[in-house]
């Protein structure tokens, strides 16, 4: 069995009440999971215990949690009546969980437009980083039975879910974990929102958000960004493909276990008019009935597996982001880059007066006559300035452009790295819930078997 | 047992000699269905019992004593040590001739039993051959169940009569059909039976065995008598053959459904594995994960194909066959309800017309043992059917889970290999780090 932990973290809260939902789902005809195997949950354990033991600084001392969702309702910005959900988010400090003192967390609530203001903030401060990314705004991929409907409560408990992932992903993150404006979104209930306004970011962002929306060639693209994008557009696409086909694949194995049911209730109404088929028959039929009711737990159980896909399927995009404002910087550096060129050889004619460029200029100035010799000492001083300025715009473009494909290149790193890892663990996980229902399957029908013989 | 000699032949007794058998007039055996009249009668060999039509019945031991004979029989379970006769039905074999193109299936028998002259046999026969054998059954042991065949017509262009699944569908119902007749203490001794066992040529009695068909079906359905009133047991029989035949319907249903929501399932697992191959096409450490997971859907759903075929060649077949029996059932209560019909009729008929007392004329004497007579067969046809149909059921429920629990258990293996593969190379790299 792979246990990889070597820091005993305390499972907050909400991890711990999934851990019992999860033993009291075993009901009666239910299998017992050997010690073994493992159970998703405690799959899932062992993601947060690896990114804990990532050790980040603030993830050493402090315990962070998401520990539950209320619904309130308010006016909104336009003075209108709306219901919106709220989550709790619950810090403690280290020191007092492993001591043992069941101290009160410090806590405060957050909806979920602002977890999308801090994240939006940490896209265009870090634009190196692949930003975690938040549980999807709306149900999508859905089957079926699962409500497409943001108040519907198992979609607010899986919204949870994410939304301490999302907080845990950037705590335990070497560079966003120093970030202030993450620190006081944990710790900081009032004002928050006027502080991250106070950075300024969003100037920054409206600029960037113009800039990746133009359409823009790069004219020496760098091979490994181009292939990252790629990998990104390739892994956004399989995924989606992965998502939808498992959604309709679990709304028909739904109806196979549902019209299990049936026989319950046609066994039981034969057995009615037998002597001595009848108890055989009665009591099969009754787990025909926790056949056709077990799907419901193997499907929520899957609805995790596809959360967790869908958390690299929207990592996707956060990569391609990285790629995208990559080829944003150099694009801006090859512009410098031209711009200097163009401005010296606009000196080198006005010097040597000879004229290789076409310019309207020049032409006015044969038709019209040349300038001035005073004019022209201007125009040069000017274009000495102009090729100064160019000069240190370029280097600086350049520095820039090096300094974000050597972080952007640790962080794509990190990134593969923490993808293979958990890609890993969730399809371990998934094969151990496959096997989990494979084992229940056995039984209720080893049951049936019994007791068609005593038939 | 009987002065006479005993009847031309009796069936098997099973572990018991014949002296060890109790006499049919003994105290233990409550001889209520006939009376002594008719016992007189075949222990001087007389064969005074006829259809109402007329046609003597031909049977190899007389109704009465085969009643009785169900009665003694006391484990219809017979197993391989007790049973004297075997019979199969294999190998089908397609025959092409210029008039028309047929199947014809190998039927084997072996048997100790005197009544025929060798111990084996083995005959081709094609479903005409069923077909009549039935029929002579169904003349010759009116009182009878006689268990059903597989259904004779089948559309053209619907069905297709040479196609494996179809041949081999039939062939199980055949073979089914010879060994309950085989198995059964009256039936198994029929000389018609023998024949068809035995014989190289049936073809000379085809002709005969429909003409007598129709005469006697047209008799049963134009009688007319009315019937007084059916003993309880009967109408507790056809009561229950009606919610049976009810719940079966619906159990085929269920049956039908669940195979057509199972296909659709697997419609989309066949398009849900390959998508996991392509992701593992363009990873590098992922790939390995990712194609045993597609392995593993590709492995779960040859078993889930498998599953469905089999419920579809093997389960629904025989819930449908079983539909059939109770429709020869059905017809056996409404050919006893007519038999007691007539002789209410002559009955009452008698009984208003006696001024004085004269004696009860023999023919409806004759009525009411046929009634007697018949009960008592029907009876115990009944309880021989009730047991062969829990045992049938039982069997058939049972493979049903069997069939389902061997498919989860083929997804187990293909998962548990799958995490045994993965979780090897993660505490190997566990180790290294």
């Amino acid at each position: 069995m792979y246990v990889c932990t070597r820091e005993a973290v305390k499972v907050p809260k909400a991890q711990a009440r999934d851990l019992e939902t999860m033993a009291d789902s075993g009901s009666e005809d239910l299998a017992v999971i050997e010690n073994t195997d493992m159970t998703p949950s405690e799959s899932e354990n062992n993601l947060r215990n690896t990114m804990v033991e990532k050790g980040t600084s603030l993830l050493k001392k402090m315990e962070i949690s998401v520990a539950e969702a209320e619904k309130r309702t308010g006016k909104n910005t336009v003075n209108m009546q709306e219901t919106y959900t709220v989550y709790l988010i619950e810090t403690r400090p280290v020191d007092a969980a492993s001591e043992g003192n069941n101290s009160v967390p410090d806590s405060l609530w957050r909806r979920y437009s602002e977890f999308e203001l801090l994240r939006n903030y940490l896209l265009v401060t870090y634009p190196f980083v692949v930003v975690p990314p938040l549980p999807e705004k709306r149900a999508e991929f859905v089957w079926h039975k699962l409500s497409a409907d943001n108040m519907d409560p198992d979609f607010v408990e899986r919204r949870r879910v994410g939304l301490e992932n999302f907080l845990l992903r950037v705590a335990s993150h070497p560079v966003l974990s120093n970030d202030k404006i993450f620190y006081s979104f944990l710790t900081e209930e009032n004002g928050w929102k006027e502080t991250v306004f106070e950075t300024g970011f969003q100037a920054k962002a409206d600029s960037r958000l113009k800039a990746l929306n133009a359409i823009f060639r790069v004219k020496n693209p760098d091979k490994r960004f181009a292939e990252m994008k790629h990998y990104g557009d390739e892994l956004q696409s399989v995924i989606s493909q992965l998502l939808r086909v498992r959604a309709r694949a679990a709304d028909r194995l739904y109806g196979v276990y549902k019209v299990h049911g049936n026989y319950g209730r046609v066994f039981s109404e034969w057995s009615a008019i037998e002597k001595e088929m009848g108890d055989g028959l009665q009591s099969a039929g009754h787990h025909m009935d926790a056949y056709a009711a077990s799907v419901d737990d193997i499907l929520e159980e899957e609805e995790h597996y596809a959360d967790q896909l869908k958390e690299y399927l929207f990592y996707a995009d956060a990569l391609r982001a990285v790629c995208r404002k990559h080829e944003l910087i150099q694009y801006e550096m090859e512009m410098a880059a031209q711009d200097l060129i163009s401005k010296k050889q606009q000196r080198e004619e006005l010097v040597t007066g000879t004229v290789r460029t076409f310019s309207l200029k020049g032409m006015t100035s044969k038709l019209f006559g040349q300038e001035t010799p005073e004019q022209r000492d201007a125009k040069l001083k000017m274009l000495e300035t102009q090729i100064e300025e160019g000069e240190d715009l370029v280097k600086d473009k350049n520095t820039e452009c090096e300094e974000f494909v050597k972080s952007a290149w640790v962080d794509i790193d990190r990134f593969k790295e923490q993808k293979d890892h958990d890609l890993r663990e969730a399809l371990i996980s998934y094969a151990i819930m496959q096997i989990s229902m494979c084992k229940k399957g056995i039984q209720v029908w080893n049951n049936a078997k019994e007791c068609f013989s005593k038939m | 047992m009987s002065t006479g000699g005993t009847p031309r032949s009796l069936p098997s007794s099973g572990q018991k000699s014949l002296q060890d058998i109790s006499h049919p007039l003994s105290a233990e055996e409550a001889v209520r269905s006939c009376s002594p009249d008719i016992l007189n009668t075949n222990s001087t060999g007389e064969k005074d019992l006829s259809l109402p039509n007329g046609t003597p019945v031909d049977t190899s031991s007389p109704a009465s004593s085969s009643s009785l004979l169900n009665r003694l029989q006391l484990d219809d379970d017979l197993d391989g040590e007790t049973r004297d006769l075997f019979v199969t039905v294999d190998d089908p074999k397609k025959h092409v001739s210029t008039m028309e193109t047929y199947i014809t299936y190998r039927v084997c028998t072996k048997t100790s039993r005197t009544e025929f002259d060798l111990p084996e046999y083995s005959v081709r026969r094609r479903y005409q051959d069923f077909d009549w054998l039935r029929n002579k059954l169904e003349d010759s042991q009116p009182t009878h169940l006689i268990p059903p065949l597989p259904e004779k017509f089948v559309m053209k262009g619907v069905v297709d009569r040479f196609s494996e699944e179809f041949v081999e569908t039939r062939r199980k119902a055949l073979d089914k059909f010879l060994k309950r007749v085989a198995d059964h203490p009256v039936l198994s001794f029929n000389e018609h039976f023998n024949a068809f066992l035995s014989a190289k040529d049936l073809n000379k009695r085809q002709g005969l065995a429909l003409l007598t068909k129709m005469g006697e079906s047209v008799k049963y359905v134009t009688g007319g008598y009315k019937l007084r009133m059916r003993p309880v047991e009967f109408a507790a029989m056809s009561e229950y053959l009606d919610v049976f035949t009810q719940k079966l319907g619906t159990l085929d249903r269920i049956a039908q459904r669940i195979i057509k929501e199972q296909s659709e399932y697997l419609m989309e697992l066949r398009e849900y594995g390959p998508v996991y191959s392509s992701w593992a096409s363009f990873e590098g450490e992922l790939h390995e994960p990712l194609e045993g997971v597609a392995g593993c859907v590709s492995n779960c759903s040859s078993a889930l194909d498998e599953l469905t075929e089999d419920m579809s060649e093997e389960f629904l077949p025989v819930l449908r066959e079983y539909v059939l029996y109770i429709e020869s059932m059905k017809n056996v209560l409404k050919k006893r309800d007519q038999v007691q019909a007539e002789y209410e009729t002559k009955l009452e008929a008698v009984v208003f017309r006696e001024d004085k007392k004269t004696p009860v004329p023999t023919d409806v004497e004759k009525c009411q043992d046929r009634v007697e007579c018949f009960n008592a067969d029907l009876k115990a046809d009944w309880d021989r059917w009730q047991n062969n149909k829990r045992q049938d059921f039982r069997q058939l429920l049972m493979g049903m889970a069997d069939k389902n629990i061997q498919y989860y258990e083929k997804c187990l293996a293909a998962w548990e290999s799958l995490i045994l593969q993965l979780q090897d190379k993660q505490e190997a790299k566990c180790e290294t780090n």
